[in-house]
């Protein structure tokens, strides 16, 4: 007993003494390995010594102590605790210590993550994740298992705009499959949340034409919202995929969104009445995906797309004449939309309102 | 061999009858008033007006010519030895032509009959001559089968025996003779690729063919396409046929002649009233019906093209006036049309006037240009990404890991 209490304070001696040259360093993390069994064992207690140490100076000795700390259950009172501690040295940390073992403070980040969405303030974990892929990712291209955790934590608490300045970077490099699926999944959707719909059906598909044996969850509902997105910002879809795309993808993701692909073909009808209805009669396939807000999108476009098309054919043309052809109930209403479309860039023409007719 | 050249001659006029007789056909229709089936039946002979009569019957609606065309079937089959169509008119006619023209069975079991003797006799022939190797009366042989089926109606078995010639021909005209049999029977059927597949191998053949021949094979061609809906190259295929006799031939037919000059010189409103006659009788055709829809759909789509091709600006008051339409009528056919990108124009509906759009050339050209290296752009990324993972070998492990 007596023994490990001064192995404990003795390891902690050590990460003192060994925290400043590289060469100290690296025989530091010899040492660090050796004693991992030693840390879990004594894990309880571990609490207290952190205090003896400097964040930033004795990072990767921190970061060993604090990942065999975090690793017992945390209770619900312990929490606000953890994460700030936590987020104290995910900001303070030297980013050249923490990489010598980035398998330890990518789980001491994933816990983080868990922590802050179990109590239910994600916003508070968008900052520290940020900060931390960062420090993690040695080059801009380099995809770590961090980025999706915290393009989940920017969804969850709607900072879309902090998730954007992440997907503006190239990604090449992949440690996890599985990480650059949810990535690109999440980075469509902020894309999506902030309406850059070009971004997003790169980022979706991405994973939909990802090399893949198997089908996945991750890449089916990816090409549920690609279908909708390319329907909202090209107004078509086309069910061919490209050839480089997996087999597993060909086969098999067209029979798990059915609904979507009759509800594209639909929408290439051009019948807003029609698409209506079908959306009306499977309302409760997209709510169960949660992609209704998107499937009504959708429904709008439809509008904007078809008075969009009546610009390329007429000069002038009555409300009344746009209110029929785009099935609107009233000149009224055609005016409002003809308008929104003006204010939105998306058409250039102007209303005379003695006349009420339109010129483009 | 001169038996042969006989044949050959009378199974010509055969396929004559059945396919490519582009504007014979059209000679007893005048003014769109009530099809006189008999004088067109008498344009035509053997099955195909068996066939036409029967599809006049299903088709006019009219229960006078309904009754009229199958009386004539009936009596048309009665002179031949098929008894599979003669059960096929018989329920048809239902004894509303009274017990002259009932399921004579006497006469069905007696053709059955002789047609079972002459079946066994052909095929003893047959054996024997096979027996023999001797290639040219195996041809025969078979031929003769082929004969037999095609006239008791049996038109796949018909087909099959005469392909079987094929291995036994010796010279190009025997190719040539086997595959007119070939389209003839196919044609009968509706087998169109058969047709298609058949003419081009006679037309591969070395030797030159005669002027009539060669007609033929076009006219089967044409209507080989005109099923598959290739329209455009269906009418060419007929122009080359037409070419020398074309004036001819439409001095047979003034509603032709004149819908074509009208069409040429812009008339389209007298033109499309010719068309307009035209289409009750043209939709009684065995092989036309199908696409009479779509091919007036197209003239009219071209009149219209056509007549706003040379203007900057059309008021469309008097467009819809050339075409004998109303203005809104108008404005929605011109609308599909743009929407096609078939006319470049744009509709001023205040004042209803079509304007001629003169597209910015340069200003498009520039936004292609971009749009497309933008593509590239995005496409490479995603390309390398997707080279990466590949090269890193993540396939496997992508489903299974986590």
């Amino acid at each position: 007993m007596n023994l490990n209490m001064n192995s404990v304070e003795s390891l902690v001696a050590q990460i003192q003494g060994l925290s400043s040259s590289g060469d100290d360093i690296a025989h530091l993390h010899i040492l660090l390995k050796q004693s991992e069994e030693l840390l879990q064992s004594e894990s309880t207690r571990l609490a207290v010594v952190l205090a003896e140490l400097d964040p930033s100076k004795h990072s990767l000795g921190y970061l060993y102590i604090l990942e065999a700390c975090t690793a017992a259950p945390i209770s619900k009172e312990q929490a606000n605790e953890v994460i700030l501690s936590i987020a104290r040295f995910i900001n303070e940390c030297a980013a050249e210590q923490i990489r010598l073992a980035p398998d330890k403070f990518i789980s001491v980040c994933k816990r983080f993550k868990d922590q802050v969405i179990l109590f239910e303030a994600p916003m508070r974990g968008v900052a520290p994740l940020l900060t931390a892929v960062r420090k993690l990712k040695t080059t801009s291209e380099q995809l770590t298992a961090l980025h999706p955790d915290f393009l989940l934590l920017c969804l969850l608490a709607k900072c879309y705009k902090t998730g954007l300045c992440i997907l503006e970077d190239d990604i090449y490099e992949v440690d996890q499959p599985r990480d650059f699926f949810l990535y690109c999944y999440y980075g469509g959707m902020i894309c999506i949340g902030q309406k850059r719909f070009r971004k997003a059906l790169e980022l979706l598909h991405n994973v939909v034409t990802a090399p893949m044996s198997t089908i996945n969850a991750i890449a089916v509902e990816a090409y549920k919202k690609y279908i909708l997105v390319s329907l909202i910002h090209l107004g078509q879809f086309s069910t061919s995929f490209p050839k480089y795309t997996s087999s597993a993808a060909q086969r098999n993701l067209k029979n798990f969104s059915q609904p979507y692909i009759d509800l594209a073909n639909c929408y290439g009808n051009g019948k807003i009445s029609e698409l209506e209805a079908y959306v009306q009669a499977n309302r409760e396939n997209f709510e169960i995906d949660n992609n209704l807000g998107l499937v009504k999108q959708v429904v709008s476009s439809i509008y904007k797309r078809n008075i969009q098309r009546l610009t390329q054919t007429y000069l002038t043309l009555s409300l009344q004449d746009i209110a029929n052809t785009v099935q609107l109930n009233s000149p009224k209403e055609a005016e409002m939309h003809v308008l929104q479309m003006i204010q939105d860039g998306e058409i250039y023409a102007t209303i005379n309102q003695r006349m009420e007719w339109l010129d483009s | 061999m001169e038996g042969e050249d006989e044949a050959s001659a009378q199974m010509i006029d055969e396929i004559y009858a059945n396919g490519g007789d582009s504007s014979q056909r059209h000679r007893p229709i005048i003014n769109g008033e009530q099809l006189d089936i008999e004088a067109y039946a008498a344009l035509y002979s053997g099955r195909t007006k068996i066939a036409r009569l029967l599809f006049i019957a299903n088709r006019c609606g009219v229960v006078s010519m309904e009754l009229e065309a199958l009386r004539m079937a009936y009596d048309e089959v009665k002179k031949g030895e098929n008894t599979l169509l003669f059960r096929d008119v018989v329920p048809k006619i239902n004894g509303r032509l009274g017990s002259n023209y009932g399921p004579d069975s006497a006469w069905t079991e007696a053709v059955d009959r002789r047609a079972e003797q002459r079946k066994e006799k052909l095929e003893s022939e047959l054996n024997a001559y096979r027996t023999n190797l001797i290639k040219e009366s195996i041809r025969m042989g078979y031929n003769d089968f082929g004969d037999f089926y095609y006239a008791h109606g049996a038109l796949g078995d018909a087909f099959k025996n005469y392909v079987r010639t094929r291995d036994y021909c010796t010279t190009s005209k025997h190719i040539i003779h086997m595959c007119l049999h070939a389209i003839l029977v196919s044609i009968e059927m509706g087998q169109f690729t058969h047709v298609s597949s058949y003419v081009g191998k006679a037309e591969q053949n070395p030797d030159a063919l005669d002027a009539i021949t060669v007609a033929k094979l076009r006219a089967a061609a044409g209507l080989a396409l005109l099923e598959a809906k290739k329209y455009k190259q269906a009418a060419r295929k007929n122009k080359v046929i037409d070419n020398i006799n074309f004036r001819n031939f439409l001095e047979l037919v003034p509603e032709v002649r004149e819908l074509i000059n009208d069409f040429y010189s812009s008339h389209y409103a007298s033109c499309l009233d010719y068309l307009g006659n035209l289409k009750a009788n043209l939709l009684l055709d065995i092989h036309l019906h199908d696409h009479v829809e779509m091919l007036y759909d197209d003239i009219r789509h071209k009149a219209l093209i056509q007549y706003t091709h040379p203007f900057v600006s059309v008021d469309l008051g008097m467009m819809a006036n050339a075409f004998k339409t109303s203005v809104s009528g108008l404005e929605k056919e011109l609308e599909a049309l743009i929407t096609d990108n078939q006319i470049q124009a744009r509709i001023d509906s205040h004042n209803k006037i079509l304007y001629a759009r003169h597209a910015d050339q340069r200003n498009a050209t520039f936004q292609r240009v971009l749009q497309t290296g933008s593509e590239f752009d995005r496409d490479v990324r995603a390309m390398l990404l997707r080279a990466n993972l590949l090269k890193h070998d993540y396939v496997l492990k992508s489903a299974r890991k986590h």
